[in-house]
This record gives structure tokens, C-alpha cells and sequence, in this order.
């Protein structure tokens, strides 16, 4: 053979193929584009329609959105017409819910991935749990009509001393005199638990199964046992997960109406739940707080929903039914906020 | 020299300070004696019919190719197996006189006295401080003062003190990969175990590290019974008193490292430790 080195190095081979687009490669470099272009009509479609959604709404709300929105009532005059009810409604529907779905749904949670054996029945419920999470809200809304209505007010007459009970047979019980009502925020709650503790459940689990598992087998190798592994390594790292899952279903909760209407709570209010308008009134009369849960309520999508079809003759509840919207997004874009800040937060520390 | 006659020509990297690999371990009190251990995966069995002694205060070293069960063997010397579905063990195991098989032991117990470092180290997501104060911690010490002096002398033991006194409350996240393995390291002598099981503590670490993981087996073995696992056969040859050689489940053969090194009884053992196989 002559091919010495010399001689390579400073030929150059013949050219075997080209680099300059043919018919062929044309052609699909277009494909490649128009198919770009198509994923960015339908992002800024979508926007776009959010966008005149959003604008329509604060076009509309002009004429009402003024900070004595928030501190009024109900009123049979769109200019006096307020959210207040419904803010102070969702604010304890909320924090009851709250109360009610995060130990149960954590609770569950736990349970479901890091103690319960792979059984059949553990299987049924898993696999279930996402058919629920998919169940209507307005499915609830019947349950808690059926289930808990009842209940709540053999509860609230219970309290009420129409029904005084022994209490081990050594005193009658006559706590507080309260009127029964229909649609209390107790049910509200307790229903509202029912719509979203599938999807407590299912973010918790998820936070939990990201935890690596060679926490849990190290902790437990260093004498630790299944509760303190739990309570020591594998909930603070699943802390920004489960609270990511929790407020995103607390945000639900605020929005839903349709679960509200069924168990009958209020559309057009006047009082707020415990007599209580302002955080002023919480201080200085705490004993209101007990009267809450079995007080009639409305909530801000109720109210809105109201407001809406209002029949007016010249539409002046079209805006404040926007304003309406508006305080809603507003404390919705909040709470979405916090979830972020959480999320955010953590996951600089946690890094596995 | 010792060179063994039938592996002709080979030669056995020296040990690490501290180990004396041709020590006759029949005088010693036996930390752990398992006779006739059977151990099975639901319906497949793993190991068969293992009977092993390890000397106290000496590094037992177990070799064998992947799946032979040696990493088994050792999860079931502090009932790590249990925390799988449907392992069973059957056969004696006895620590320090006791059988550990028996229902009524307490395995958080078991697991402060035998301690475990693994392959892939994992630091908790926590300070260096509480990493280490963990295990007295949840074994139920509150006092700061004791936990601090602990701390130090277990980051000390397991010859990190100088590289993190600085930084005690920062991240163990932050740390090298080394520097972690030393971490839990140190995080198993913070509960005063007599026995600590390794499963590879040095397969993840570049020269360097694993050149001070072993030094550092080679100082803790004065104080403590080392079992270690491990695919790297120098390593064995290195650190351990003692050497176990595993094959499909079976212990072929236990000897002194040197004896097993230069010249095993098995023809098995030769064949993998001259790298026929495995």
C-alpha cells in the first residue's frame, strides 16, 4: 500500500455527499415548521380567549369595584350590593374544610403508601381513588344532602337543647341556644371535604412515593421506627408536595358552587356565620366562633352565580356579579401564589 | 513469603494499617454465628444452608458475583430482609449469643446494636449536625450538650471532623460524595452499635475516597465487628480479616483473606478469584 502519511494530511477526499437542501429535505423542514407554528396557534389561541374573558369581566365590573364591595352586604341595589357574606362564607367553609380533609386525606395517604400491605382491597381503593377524584361535585352535593344534613342537625339540636342529652347519666347537656338551619357551614364542609379529599389523597401519595426510598431503609437502619421514619424524615420531605396538593384542592373548594346549591346554602345573604363582619369582631367576641359551623352561609361562586341572573331591567348586576369574579380570581390567584412559594421554597433545600 | 502454592504467582496488594490478614480467628468470641440459614424470596430460595462465624473485632469480607446473595446475607444480619414482602428466614442467627430470627426480638433495637452502611450513601436532607445526632435522637436523647460531644467524636471516628467542624449546620446535602459516605458513616457509630454491616459503602466513591474508607475500616475494626460486602476483590483482599466467598446462594468457602487469596481449598473460589468467572 502507498497511502503514507505525508500524503494525507494535506489532500483533501473527494466530496462523497452534499450539505446544500434538496427538494426532499425541503420539504420536510417545512412540515417541521408549519408544525411549530400550529403548537403556537393553539398556546396563544387559548390565551387569547382567556384574555378578552378577562378584560369583558373588569370592562364589566366598572361601575361596582370599589373597596365598599367587599364590606357590604346584599342589597336590592346594584350600587350597595357587596361580597361580604360571601367572603367571610368561603373563608369559614374553607378553613373548616380544611380542618376536615387534611388530617384524613394526609392521614389516608400515609397509610395508603407507607404502611398498608399490597392487598386486594388495598388495590380496589387505590385504583378507585382517581375514579373519585373524577366524580362530579355535584355528586357530593347530593351526599351531603342525604348524609350529612341529617346528621348535622340531630348535631345542632343536640346543641340546641331541644333534645337535652344525659351525659353519663350525671348531667343534661344545654349548651347554646341556636336556631336549626339548612345549608350550615358545617355540611358545607363536610361535603366540600368529600369533593376534594380524593385529590388531597392523590397529591399526598404522590409526594410521599417521590421521596426517595433509601430515606426510609437508612432511617430505619438507624434504629428508628416506622413512626419516627415517617414523622421525621419522610413527611418534612414530602412537606412542599402535600402542601402544594393541599392548597391547589383548597382552591377547588372555593371555587365550586354546584355542591353548595344542592345542600341548600344561601343565595342571597345578609349575615355573615357567627354575626362575624370583621377580624375586629373575631377578637373581641370569640364566643361567636361556636355558633359558625351551624350557621347558614353563602359563598362567593354561589353569590355570583347569583348575581348573574339577576333579573334587572337596565343589567346592573352584570357588574357586579363581575366584580364578583374579580375578588374570586383575586383570592384564588393568591392562594395559587402561596402554593408556588411553598413549592418553590422547599424544593431549593430539597435536592436528592 | 506466604504466597500460596496453588495460585502460583500470585500476588496480594498489602493490607490496610490495622489488619492482620493471616490472624486465626478460632480463639476469638464469635459476634456472629449463623448456623443453617436458609432464606427465601417468596417461593425462590436464595441462600442455602449458610453457616458462618465472624470473629469480633475483625473485618469479614464477603465476595461473589452478582445474585449469589451475598447483600442478602447480609440484610438478614439485621433483619433489613423484613421490610420486604414475603422474605422468610429460617435457621439460627445468633448475635452475640442471641437469635435474632426469634419473633420476640425488637428490630429497632437490633438495628441501634447492628449498624448499616450502604452502597449509595444517603444523607438525610438535614444539617451535617442532625444527620449524625439522628440515630441517639430517635433512640431518645434530648440533651444538646451530650449530643453535641457525641457528634463530634463520631465525625471525628470516622475521620470528617477536620473537613466540617466549620459547617456542622449547613446542608449534608452540600457534601462530596466521600465526604457523604463518612457522614453515614459516622451517622451508624452515633448509635454505639457492636456491629456494622456494609454493602458496598465504597463502589460509588472515585480513588481517592475509597482509599479512605478503607484506612478508615482499617482503624474502626479495633473497636467494632465489620461485615462488608463488596464486587472489588483488591478491596477484600485489603481491608478484611477474613473472607467469605459466595456462589448461587451457597458459601463456598471462609478463611483467613490470605489463606482464601493465595490458596483457596475450592476450586470455585480459585476460579473467581483469579477472574475466570464472575
Amino acid at each position: 500500500m502507498s497511502v503514507a502519511g505525508g500524503e494525507l494530511a494535506g489532500s483533501i477526499p473527494p466530496v462523497s455527499f452534499t450539505l446544500g437542501a434538496d427538494g426532499q429535505i425541503r420539504q420536510r423542514l417545512r412540515l417541521s415548521r408549519g408544525f411549530m407554528w400550529l403548537c403556537r396557534l393553539a398556546t396563544y389561541a387559548s390565551l387569547l380567549v382567556l384574555a378578552v374573558l378577562l378584560l369583558s369581566i373588569v370592562w364589566n365590573s366598572v361601575g361596582r369595584l370599589r373597596w365598599d364591595f367587599l364590606s357590604s352586604h346584599y342589597s336590592m341595589q346594584p350600587d350597595r350590593c357587596g361580597i361580604l357574606a360571601g367572603l367571610w362564607g368561603t373563608f369559614w367553609l374553607v378553613l373548616l374544610t380544611a380542618t376536615f380533609s387534611i388530617p384524613v386525606g394526609v392521614g389516608s395517604a400515609v397509610y395508603l403508601e407507607e404502611l398498608a400491605k399490597d392487598t386486594w382491597l388495598m388495590r380496589v381503593i387505590r385504583v378507585n381513588l382517581s375514579n373519585l377524584a373524577g366524580v362530579p361535585s355535584i355528586v357530593y352535593g347530593i351526599l351531603g344532602l342525604t348524609a350529612f344534613r341529617p346528621l348535622v342537625i340531630q348535631l345542632q339540636s343536640v346543641f340546641d337543647g331541644r333534645h337535652a342529652v344525659n351525659v353519663l347519666g350525671l348531667f343534661r347537656v344545654r349548651l347554646l341556644k341556636l336556631d336549626i338551619y339548612d345549608g350550615s357551614v358545617l355540611i358545607g364542609a363536610m361535603t366540600m371535604s368529600l369533593v376534594i379529599l380524593p385529590t388531597v389523597i392523590i397529591a399526598s401519595q404522590e409526594a410521599l412515593r417521590a421521596v426517595p426510598s433509601t430515606i426510609r431503609v437508612a432511617s430505619l437502619a438507624l434504629g428508628a421506627t416506622r413512626w419516627q421514619t415517617i414523622w421525621r424524615q419522610v413527611l418534612p420531605a414530602s412537606l412542599p408536595g402535600i402542601a402544594t396538593g393541599v392548597i391547589l384542592s383548597i382552591s377547588r373548594a372555593m371555587g365550586e358552587a354546584a355542591p353548595l346549591m344542592m345542600i341548600g346554602v344561601l343565595t342571597v345573604a345578609s349575615m355573615c356565620p357567627g354575626g362575624i363582619e370583621s377580624p375586629g369582631q373575631l377578637l373581641s367576641d370569640p364566643g361567636r366562633l361556636l355558633s359558625v359551623p351551624f350557621d347558614q352561609f353563602t359563598a362567593m361562586p354561589v353569590e355570583i352565580y347569583d348575581w348573574s341572573k339577576q333579573p334587572d331591567p337596565q343589567d346592573r348586576f352584570t357588574a357586579v356579579a363581575a366584580s364578583g369574579i374579580l375578588v374570586l380570581l383575586a383570592v384564588l390567584l393568591t392562594v395559587n401564589a402561596a402554593a408556588m412559594i411553598v413549592r418553590y421554597r422547599a424544593g431549593r433545600q430539597l435536592r436528592w | 513469603m506466604l504466597m500460596g502454592s496453588s495460585v502460583s504467582g500470585r500476588s496480594v496488594p498489602p493490607s490496610v494499617p490495622g489488619v492482620d490478614r493471616n490472624l486465626d480467628t478460632s480463639g476469638h468470641a464469635a459476634a456472629i454465628d449463623v448456623q443453617g440459614m436458609n432464606f427465601y424470596y417468596g417461593e425462590q430460595q436464595v441462600l442455602f444452608d449458610i453457616s458462618l462465624k465472624v470473629p469480633e473485632r475483625s473485618v469479614t469480607a464477603l465476595i461473589g458475583p452478582s445474585g449469589c446473595g451475598k447483600s442478602t446475607f447480609l440484610r438478614t444480619l439485621n433483619r433489613m430482609n423484613d421490610l420486604v414482602d414475603g422474605a422468610r428466614c429460617t435457621g439460627l442467627c445468633l448475635v452475640e449469643g442471641q437469635n435474632i430470627m426469634d419473633p420476640a426480638v425488637d428490630v429497632v433495637l437490633l438495628r441501634k446494636h447492628v449498624g448499616m452502611v450502604f452502597q449509595k450513601s444517603t444523607p438525610f436532607p438535614k444539617s451535617i449536625f442532625d444527620n449524625v445526632a439522628y440515630g441517639p435522637r430517635v433512640a431518645g436523647e434530648k440533651n444538646r450538650a451530650v449530643l453535641a460531644e457525641l457528634v463530634e467524636s463520631c465525625l471525628k471516628k470516622a475521620a470528617l471532623w477536620d473537613e466540617v467542624r466549620d459547617r456542622l449546620h449547613t446542608s449534608a446535602m452540600a457534601l462530596s460524595g466521600g465526604q457523604q459516605q463518612r457522614l453515614c458513616i459516622a451517622r451508624t457509630l452515633a448509635t454505639n452499635p457492636k456491629i456494622i454491616l456494609m454493602d458496598e459503602p465504597a463502589s460509588a466513591l472515585d480513588p481517592a475516597s475509597t482509599d479512605r474508607i478503607e484506612n478508615l475500616i482499617g482503624e474502626l475494626c479495633s473497636n467494632y465487628t465489620i461485615v462488608i460486602v463488596t464486587h472489588n476483590m483488591q478491596q477484600a483482599s485489603r481491608v478484611s480479616h477474613q473472607t467469605a466467598f459466595f456462589f448461587r446462594g451457597r458459601l463456598v468457602e471462609c478463611g483467613p483473606t490470605m489463606k482464601i487469596f493465595t490458596s483457596p481449598v475450592e476450586k470455585q473460589t480459585e476460579d473467581y478469584i483469579t477472574g475466570r468467572f464472575g
